[in-house]
């Protein structure tokens, strides 16, 4: 549309997307950083719970979460495996979703150096979907993401 | 048989783990809570809070305002549970497709062979107070959620299918083939069964009722009703003291939440 304008601010933010990436694998203080540019991740300083807490023990977050869910309806909260795909999908250039288990997304670039595993995405949508509640229920994608990420 | 409403127990002995469950949590839960309204906040689930037994959601149906070959609410039901993001496989034929897709409502036509008298009827888990699948199935996959729903945790489901033979009203499928492309919201995979889960995500958000309820009263059938069994001034409570209803299959006392009219 504003077709001048774009590529340098598209730039811009990729340049500061950059920055704010080389500035958490330094404070992470190792040499991998999975989080992937074009993320939402990617601009923000913090995980749902300490980086180094994620990297160890995310698994059971998830599946402490995913019973909370099935089994007392507990849902939107902040550990929801919808959210941490929200959040840490990446954008292709044209702005679609990349889902975060191909190769070298954010999930399965570091399963794939540790040697794991998940089915998860046999069942669960690998990019963002669709709103928590349906459209015929009224859900608006928007508001209910966010509100799962807070 | 004699007609059984929610209030009454039956057999409680025979599950008695179930019945201790169902009453522990009835009495710590607040009672007089109208949990189902849209406007109700924070709506259990959605606020980190455990769904208790103050509520046992339900459908009354009926068939008498149930039209034949309407089927506003099986595409509903397909669409806000993305069943119809299943594919055909290329080798199957459509007649066995059709047969083997997995589809948590389905259209049932009742004749009565001394009359000639046909019934429609939209069929789905009955969501029972004593529900068989749970009682055959080996991983403790199905279970019945708190607030009465029937419910598949397919973390846990092996694909054994015993459900789906227990089950009285065949309200059970199994996805046979992979499935891509599933929405956020309901995620699904080869090698589980499923069913009806009352639109749960609905349930947990506190709004008023379900995709098929919703398709039917807009198309202007109002066939069906949804709500709280357990709160005497709710719809379908009404509803089902002012009118006859049955259960299907009442002789295996399974006291079901999905109950019929006109039968
Ligand atoms: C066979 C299909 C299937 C597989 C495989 C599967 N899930 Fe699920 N998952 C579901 C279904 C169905 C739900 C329930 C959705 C509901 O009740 O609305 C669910 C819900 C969840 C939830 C709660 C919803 C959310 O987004 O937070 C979590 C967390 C979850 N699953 C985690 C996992 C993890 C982790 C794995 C992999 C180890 C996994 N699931 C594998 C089918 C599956
Ligand atoms: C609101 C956005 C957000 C959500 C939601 C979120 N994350 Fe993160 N995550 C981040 C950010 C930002 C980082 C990088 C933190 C840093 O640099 O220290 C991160 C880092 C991580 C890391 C460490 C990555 C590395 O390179 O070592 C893991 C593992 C992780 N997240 C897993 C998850 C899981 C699993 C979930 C869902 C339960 C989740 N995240 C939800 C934003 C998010
Ligand atoms: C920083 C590296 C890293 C990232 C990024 C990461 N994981 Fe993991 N994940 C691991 C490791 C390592 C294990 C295995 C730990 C073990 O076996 O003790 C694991 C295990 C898991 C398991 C448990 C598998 C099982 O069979 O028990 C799940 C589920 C999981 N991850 C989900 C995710 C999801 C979803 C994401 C993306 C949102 C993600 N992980 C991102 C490193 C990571």
């Amino acid at each position: 549309m504003v077709s001048g304008l774009i590529p340098t601010r598209a730039g811009l933010i990729l340049l500061g997307l950059c920055c704010a990436l080389v500035a958490q694998c330094v404070l992470a203080g190792d040499g991998q950083c999975y989080v992937r540019p074009g993320s939402r991740a990617a601009a923000l300083d913090d995980c749902v719970a300490p980086t180094a807490f994620m990297r160890r023990n995310h698994m059971e977050l998830i599946k402490h979460q995913r019973d909370a869910t099935v089994h007392q309806g507990i849902r939107g909260t902040r550990d929801s495996l919808a959210g941490c795909i929200d959040c840490h999908v990446s954008r292709a250039a044209d702005g679609q979703p990349v889902a975060v288990n191909e190769k070298h997304q954010f999930c399965s670039a570091c399963h794939a150096f540790a040697a794991v595993k998940v089915d998860c995405f046999d069942c669960h949508a690998a990019v963002p979907r669709g709103a928590p509640l349906s459209e015929a229920a009224g859900g608006m994608p928007e508001n209910d993401l966010r509100r799962t990420n807070q | 048989m004699k007609q059984q409403h929610p209030e009454e127990t039956i057999d409680q002995g025979r599950r008695a783990w179930f019945g201790l469950a169902a009453g522990v949590t009835a009495a710590v839960a607040a009672p007089g809570v109208v949990l189902h309204l849209a406007d109700a906040a924070p709506a259990v689930g959605t606020e980190g809070v455990p769904v208790t037994a103050a509520a046992r959601w339900g459908l009354l149906i009926d068939t008498n305002k149930c039209l034949e070959g309407c089927r506003d609410c099986v595409d509903a039901c397909a669409r806000e549970n993305g069943l119809d993001r299943q594919t055909k496989p290329a080798a199957q034929s459509s007649a066995a497709w059709a047969d083997q897709r997995a589809v948590w409502l389905r259209k049932a036509k009742l004749a009565d062979n001394l009359t000639g008298r046909v019934t429609n009827l939209p069929l789905m888990c009955q969501h029972c107070e004593h529900p068989p699948c749970v009682d055959v199935c080996p991983t403790g996959a199905s279970f019945k959620r708190a607030d009465g729903i029937v419910v598949v945790d397919r973390h846990v489901c092996i694909g054994c299918r015993y459900c789906m033979m227990a089950c009285p009203y065949q309200a059970r499928s199994f996805i046979h083939e992979a499935v891509h492309d599933q929405l956020t919201g309901v995620p699904r995979g080869k090698g589980c069964v499923e069913s009806c889960n009352l639109c749960v995500s609905r349930r947990d958000h506190g709004l008023a009722s379900t995709a098929c309820v919703d398709a039917c009263t807009a198309a202007g059938h109002g066939a069906i009703v949804f709500g709280d069994m357990k709160d005497p001034a709710s719809p379908i409570s009404l509803a089902l003291k002012a009118m006859s209803s049955r259960q299907l299959r009442e002789d295996l006392a399974l006291n079901t939440g999905v109950r019929y009219a006109g039968l």
